[in-house]
Parts: structure tokens; C-alpha cells; sequence
């Protein structure tokens, strides 16, 4: 835990409220002033810890985006198949309105 | 009633057999049974009698069904149709899936009979079982202590014997974790081995639905029933399911265990590291091969591994917007509050904190130093077992450092809440097959777990040492 502390101190894991607020908006969350300041200390904490990452020589690495060796696009056959009724895909909706979702005004 | 709890699938078909009562019958018993034993522990978020009773006499499947009549616990993060699934998370409340995971039609078209609902933390976003919006399962050892997570609820099930066997999922070691700290078999399968169709995304390269059993033996039997290739999941891989029971052998002689000295380190509890040392002791005296290894990188496994699960997770749950199911909130003016209200109200703490930081290590300006950084490590951590999985059949460790802590001790500290998965996270980074087996308890009388570890769909060497190493304990 002493070698985290260290890095903790790491300008490269510091984020400021400002980045909470504007991550959290992306996100479409919203928080209070206190969670932000919680959330900043927390998510600078994890961030301070994850600057080990840097400790390792990647220079001539390839990421790894998923470990099967053959991905590849799977097509099938372009043939018509049953699919969810509409009633089926409505049976969750929160709010619809005949064979469509109903949401809030848009603009 | 009483073989029923600790001999798993065999003794719940012996107890069946006997009974000789309608499937709609004993289920009934079962689910009575279920609902008394879990009023402390909770595992289960609730139990639907008349759901599982009437689903058990609907099932087409005939009595010589492998699974038939045997009652198996499902994590609430797994979609059965019509059946509420919602991930332990107010954002999903009401949700019933409009159709069946893959493992769900592969269990029921076997015969089994779905306990549906065991709890999880919040979109498997823990390693305690505590940030489930339903509230924490206890660990049947010690009910003041945590089940271990993700897969909690499923775990505490199979160890207090409500269900004869329960299916998981383990991104970073929500199957093999609790089931070590709870003193059951928990296997992660080869990223690809077992179909994700259903199963509700937290971070998709790395997430793999798993068995969790009474022991090794019900473990390939399970593992045999849910693998194989899926048209529905593109990341299933087409390689033929091998008969997983028939690599059930007590023979061990011959075979090279590696022992990585990274998962040796400080911050081991005394007593797991003994009985650790005194299983690998045991593996040795069966004939086995005792070798020293090394995976240089596993202390960046953790680091890692909150960089890319939470940005795939923040990805994964960008989807819960109030639109299409669960929970809508009714505070909202316009659509875009509608998204935010809906959100800020329907996700834990655990999942806003997730998604923020994922969010953030995708985003502009820190995607190099994050999220790509974190894709090349993996491929260190990766690289690594190639290596050792050349001069061994498979790798020993403990499962977790520590044995099951209090409910309540790491809330308030994530960092320290995820490197309890310091030794599970490593198998998903590299998308190998991993087993958790129980290996003695502590002085606390709480169990501690060995976790093995072979190369990519090498499943039947994990059952082959698992199988001895139970045996001969």
C-alpha cells in the first residue's frame, strides 16, 4: 500500500471536479456537490494507482481489443426468420403508444 | 432431506428417484425447502413458487433428461423469458426478458427446473455481493461476513444446499471468488466456450458465463450441458464439446503444475498461504510434477483491469436510458432529462462510479493513456501465460487472498474492495479457463480456495487435477 500512496501523489491520476462534472454529463448522470467531491477523491485514488500501468514497456506491444486469435464478422445466410412481435418488444416499454415507445418532448 | 444439501446433483436425482412424486410436487418441496433455508442467507432476491413449480410442469423434457427434476439456481443477470432478470439493479426493475439465453434453453431442454433470481452485486459490479439494490447475501459459513462476489447469491445457494448446482458469470472472478470464500467448485470456462447469448453485458471481452457446484464432478457435468458454439454469440467458438466427465480422473502422475511465485506475495492471510502450500505439497505426493513459474506482469492484472472493464461496461450500459425498459423516471421536463433523471436515479453507487471512470478513460484526450495503454498490457499479461503454459499443464494459486471479510469493512474503500480479485482477474485478461476448488478452511473456520489454471480450452486438464485434488483430500 506504501508504493500507492506514492503514486496517488502522480499528477496523472489528479482529475479535478470539473472533470467529474464533465464526464458525468456525458454519461447523463447528475450529482451533487458532495458526490462530485466523493467520487473525485475516489476516482483519483483508483486513477493514482492505475499510473503503475506506465512502469511497462509497451513500445512494441499490440493492444489486445479481444483474445480469440480468429475473430472475424460471422455473417448468416440472409433468409427471413421470425422475430420479436411487437407486442413482445413493447412488453417493457415504460410508456408506448400504439406499436411505438412514448418518450418525453424532444425539443 | 438431509443428503440433499451437501451431495449436490447425485443426491438431489437419488432423492427424486425415490420420492417418486410428480415433477410439479416435489419442485414444490424443493422451493418450500429453498424459501426456509435462505430466510437468513438471502440468495435468492425472491423465490417464485408458482413460477418455478409451473415452469417445472411445462417442461417438455422427458424423465431420462440429464438435468430432470434437479433444481438449479440462476443468476439474476441471466434472461429467461418472461421471468423477471434485472441485474440486482434498480435501472432494470420490471424487466422480463422477451427471450431465453442460450444456456437457459440448454438447461431446460435437459430437464432442469430454473431457480430464477440469485442475487449479484449491481450489474456484477462488486466482490462482496453488498451493492445488489436488494441488499447484501451472507456467507452460510459465517452470516456476518460477505458470500464474495459478483455471483453471491449463487454461490450461498449452492453452499447451503437450496439448489443441487447454480450458474454464474465471472468477469474478473465473480464465479471463482465467492466460491472460494463460501467452499464450493466455481469454474470461469475459455473466453468463447460457453455462449454469452442472454446474459446481460457488463464487459464483453472478458465476461463468461460459468458453473457453480457442489463438486468437480457436477461441475464437467454442467460444463458439458451449457458449452458449445452459438450462431447467437459471434464470440462463441466453434470447437466440438468434449465429454468433460470422462477427464474425471484421480490420475495425476506425470503432470506439470506450475507455481507462479507473483501470487505468493505479502497481503496473503498466514492460513491461506498454508494451506495452499500444503495442497501444492499434496499435488506433489500424487505424482505430480512441482515447477516454478513465472507471470511478471500479474501485478498490473488489477490496474488493468479497471481500465477496460469499466470503459466496456460504460459502454454496455449507455443502453439504460428509460427508453425501452426498466425504470423511467418521472421527474423529467424533455428527453434528455428523462435519460439523466432516469440514470442519476436508477443506478448504485458502484455502477455511477463504474461509468464514470470508464467514461473518462475513453474519453477524448485520454484514450492513449488509458485505455490503449491497458489493451498492451494485456497482451503482457497474456503473453505471459503462453510462456509458462509451454513448460506446464497448468498453474496453481490461491483463488483470493483473504478469506470472506465482514459485511460492511470495504464499502467505503473501492481500491481495497478490488484487489480482492488480485488472483482471479488474470485468467479473464487472457481469456483462459480457471477453477476454483475448495482447499481446507482457516482458523476461523472460514474455507479457503485453490484455483487452477490451464491454457485455452483446456478444460478437461482443470477437471483432471480438480478431480484428483478432491479426492485425495
Amino acid at each position: 500500500m506504501n508504493d500507492m500512496k506514492s503514486e496517488r501523489s502522480n499528477d496523472n491520476g489528479a482529475i479535478t471536479e470539473d472533470v467529474v462534472r464533465y464526464v458525468a454529463k456525458l454519461s447523463r448522470l447528475s450529482f451533487s456537490d458532495e458526490d462530485v467531491a466523493k467520487y473525485k477523491k475516489q476516482i483519483g485514488e483508483i486513477l493514482g494507482y492505475i499510473t503503475q500501468l506506465n512502469e511497462v514497456d509497451t513500445a512494441d506491444t499490440q493492444p489486445t481489443s479481444h483474445v480469440l486469435p480468429s475473430m472475424k464478422n460471422v455473417f448468416r445466410e440472409d433468409l427471413v426468420k421470425t422475430s420479436l412481435s411487437p407486442d413482445k418488444a413493447l412488453s417493457n416499454a415504460p410508456d408506448k403508444q400504439g406499436d411505438f415507445f412514448r418518450v418525453p418532448r424532444v425539443i | 432431506m438431509d443428503t440433499l444439501t451437501s451431495s449436490g446433483i447425485k443426491g438431489f436425482r437419488e432423492w427424486i428417484k425415490k420420492a417418486n412424486k410428480s415433477i410439479g410436487d416435489f419442485t414444490g418441496i424443493f422451493v418450500d425447502r429453498a424459501k426456509d433455508m435462505d430466510r437468513e442467507i438471502k440468495g435468492f432476491i425472491e423465490i417464485d413458487k408458482k413460477s418455478i413449480v409451473s415452469r417445472a410442469e411445462q417442461n417438455k423434457c422427458q424423465t431420462d433428461g440429464r438435468l430432470w427434476g434437479i433444481p438449479i439456481g440462476i443468476k439474476d443477470n441471466i434472461c429467461i423469458e418472461g421471468e423477471l432478470t434485472t441485474c440486482a439493479s434498480r435501472i432494470l426493475q420490471g424487466f422480463r426478458p422477451p427471450y431465453n439465453a442460450t444456456v437457459i434453453e440448454k438447461l431446460t431442454s435437459n430437464g432442469a427446473v430454473l431457480f430464477a433470481r440469485a442475487n449479484m452485486d449491481e450489474f456484477a459490479f462488486g466482490s462482496s455481493c453488498e451493492t445488489s439494490c436488494y441488499g447484501p447475501t451472507k456467507n452460510p459459513h459465517d452470516l456476518s461476513r460477505i458470500p464474495g462476489g459478483s455471483s453471491g447469491g449463487s454461490v450461498a445457494i449452492v453452499a447451503s444446499g437450496q439448489v443441487a448446482a447454480a450458474l454464474g458469470s465471472d468477469t474478473g472472478g465473480s464465479i471463482r471468488q465467492p466460491a472460494s470464500m463460501c467452499g464450493v467448485v466455481g469454474l470461469k470456462p475459455t473466453y468463447g466456450r460457453v455462449s454469452r447469448y442472454g446474459l446481460i453485458a457488463f464487459a464483453s471481452s472478458l465476461d463468461q458465463i460459468g458453473p457453480i457446484t457442489r463438486n468437480v464432478t457436477d461441475s464437467a457435468e454442467m460444463l458439458e450441458i451449457i458449452a458449445g458454439y452459438d450462431e447467437k454469440d459471434s464470440t462463441s467458438v466453434n470447437i466440438e464439446v468434449p465429454k468433460y466427465v470422462n477427464a474425471l480422473k484421480k490420475d495425476i502422475n506425470g503432470m506439470t503444475i506450475g507455481v507462479p511465485k507473483e501470487y505468493f506475495i505479502d497481503g496473503i492471510e498466514k492460513d491461506v498461504l498454508e494451506n495452499i502450500q500444503a495442497a501444492i505439497k499434496t499435488l506433489k505426493s500424487m505424482g505430480a510434477k512441482i515447477v516454478d513459474v513465472s507471470l511478471p506482469h500479474t501485478k498490473y492484472a488489477v490496474s488493468c483491469y479497471y481500465i477496460i472493464a469499466p470503459a466496456e461496461a460504460s459502454s454496455n450500459l449507455a443502453r439504460y436510458d428509460g427508453v425501452h425498459y426498466g425504470y423511467r423516471s418521472k421527474n423529467a421536463a424533455d428527453l434528455v432529462e428523462m435519460y439523466t433523471a432516469s440514470r442519476t436515479e436508477g443506478f448504485g453507487q458502484e455502477s455511477k462510479r463504474r461509468i464514470l471512470l470508464g467514461t473518462y478513460s475513453l474519453s477524448s484526450g485520454y484514450y492513449d493513456a488509458y485505455y490503449l495503454k491497458a489493451q498492451k498490457v494485456r497482451t503482457k499479461i497474456s503473453d505471459d501465460f503462453k510462456k509458462v503454459f509451454s513448460v506446464c499443464d497448468c498453474v496453481v494459486t490461491p483463488t483470493s487472498p483473504t478469506t470472506a471479510f465482514k459485511i460492511g469493512e470495504r464499502m467505503d474503500d473501492p481500491l481495497q474492495m478490488y484487489l480482492s480479485d488480485i488472483f482471479t482477474i488474470s485468467a479473464n485478461m487472457a481469456g483462459i479457463p480457471a477453477i476454483s476448488v475448495p482447499c481446507g478452511k482457516d482458523k476461523k473456520g472460514l474455507p479457503v480456495g485453490i484455483q487452477f489454471m490451464a491454457k485455452p480450452f483446456a478444460e478437461e486438464t482443470l477437471f483432471n487435477v480438480a478431480y484428483a485434488f478432491e479426492q485425495g483430500v
